[in-house]
């Protein structure tokens, strides 16, 4: 069995498609260094011309929420329908607003 | 398929759990890693993930024989880029595989020691430039038949994974192709060659599949779960449904005498392959399975010390950082 300490960490890694978009998660890899990842990235990422950007984040640095949070956490999103344009009636002859 | 015969794990957990579970599957919701999962799933799909994983990294060694003798440098090119493809297509996999927590040097190891299985497919040896061809258009078909139902698989980040795979894939079984058109309107050696690749790859390609529905006792739960998409005997229907006129369209012979369209169920009849062989192979008794093996551990060993020579260089790096705060 190795000694998992020497296991090279895992890396969440985000590509900008294209100009004008936000950078996209599209997976991991294992690099030892950010430099290492960002290299990495490059090759199991973008063969294709996938990516005009790459971010590379360490994983363990992700906070990310439970799916068990999932009612308490977007309950109060969900009471308030007049966040929402369509809670709204126009009339017709007011035109497009 | 690149994952055959994976042994699927009952689930002992609270009833009402699994059935809540199921139903998510039914509605065709994706199960992500934080998600509750019956245990049984979860050890299932690192089994079958890890399989897939394992075909793609060891399936580049067939091909990989060949890159140093590509007949042309253009051949050559293509041949490199496709073998880095499937190391991609690996480590999609392995990190897919990795969400359901087990580390990748676990993965690897139990490659290694032979604890894990990889397709029976990748231990036949590569002989001639044809069979470069030929494992293109009938491995690559073969993979393609499986992986794009996969594309709609429960576990997200596998489905994912396959999504970026099929995009790539289908390069794959394409150059293979034009190689074998190339060889099959050669000379009459050339085209004896790809005749001969042909002969040999016909039946261990039907093999990826996995054995028989009638035998094949694993199928029933990773279907329900999702994780299996279509029986191992519809998939090879398939794949000889489409690939049998291509054959013909190249000018070869498939090496199955009983190869014949049936009207009345639409499709061809073909001969099995031979199953004995088949778990011969899968038992580690196939013509390369102990090179592969090898090469693998090779691999693994003797660069130990670049793995661990990388650690220690970025272990260098963050103490001077922050003896330079």
């Amino acid at each position: 069995m190795s000694d998992p300490r020497n296991e090279w960490p895992l890396w969440e890694v985000f590509i900008r498609g294209q100009h004008g978009l936000s950078h996209r998660h599209v997976g991991s890899l294992h690099a030892a260094d950010a430099e290492g990842a960002l290299k990495n990235a490059r090759d199991v990422y973008t063969r294709r011309n996938e990516g005009l950007s790459i971010w590379v984040v360490e994983a363990a640095q992700i906070t990310a929420s439970s799916p068990s949070d999932k009612g308490p956490l977007y309950e109060p999103a969900e009471s308030k329908v007049y966040r929402h344009p369509t809670f709204f009636d126009i009339p017709d002859e007011v035109g497009a607003m | 398929m690149y994952a055959q015969m994976v042994k699927s794990e009952a689930s002992q957990e609270d009833p009402e759990k699994l059935a809540a579970f199921q139903k998510r599957i039914d509605a065709n919701e994706k199960i992500e890693p934080k998600d509750w999962m019956p245990e049984g799933y979860r050890k299932t799909l690192i089994r079958q993930i890890g399989q897939h994983a394992h075909s793609e990294i060891v399936g580049q060694l067939p091909e990989g024989n060949w890159i140093t003798r590509a007949p042309t440098l253009e051949r050559k090119a293509i041949l490199l880029a496709k073998v880095q493809d499937e190391a991609g297509h690996g480590l999609y996999l392995y990190c897919a595989a990795e969400t359901l927590g087990v580390s990748r040097d676990e993965l690897t190891e139990m490659l290694l020691d032979g604890r894990m299985k990889y397709s029976s497919i990748f231990n036949y040896p590569t002989l001639t430039w044809a069979d470069m061809g030929a494992v293109g258009w009938l491995v690559d078909g073969a993979a393609i038949m499986n992986q794009v139902p996969l594309q709609r698989t429960s576990y997200g980040p596998y489905a994912r994974a396959m999504v970026r795979i099929c995009k790539e894939e289908s390069f794959h079984q394409r150059q293979g192709f034009d190689i074998m058109m190339k060889m099959a309107n050669g000379t009459p050696a050339q085209k004896q060659m790809a005749q001969d690749a042909l002969n040999r790859i016909w039946f261990p390609a039907l093999m990826m599949f996995g054995p028989s529905d009638k035998d094949s006792v694993h199928s029933s739960q990773s279907m329900a779960w999702k994780i299996k998409m279509n029986t191992n005997d519809e998939l090879r229907q398939k794949f000889v449904d489409q690939t049998a006129p291509q054959a013909e369209y190249l000018g070869l012979t498939v090496p199955d005498e009983t190869l014949a369209w049936n009207d009345e169920k639409g499709g061809y009849d073909f001969a099995e392959p031979d199953w004995s062989e088949f778990h011969d192979v899968i038992q580690g008794n196939g013509p390369c399975n102990a090179d592969r093996l090898e090469a693998r551990n090779r691999a693994w060993n003797d660069n130990a010390w670049v793995r661990e020579g990388m650690m220690a260089h970025a272990a260098k790096k963050r103490a001077q950082k922050v003896a330079a705060q």
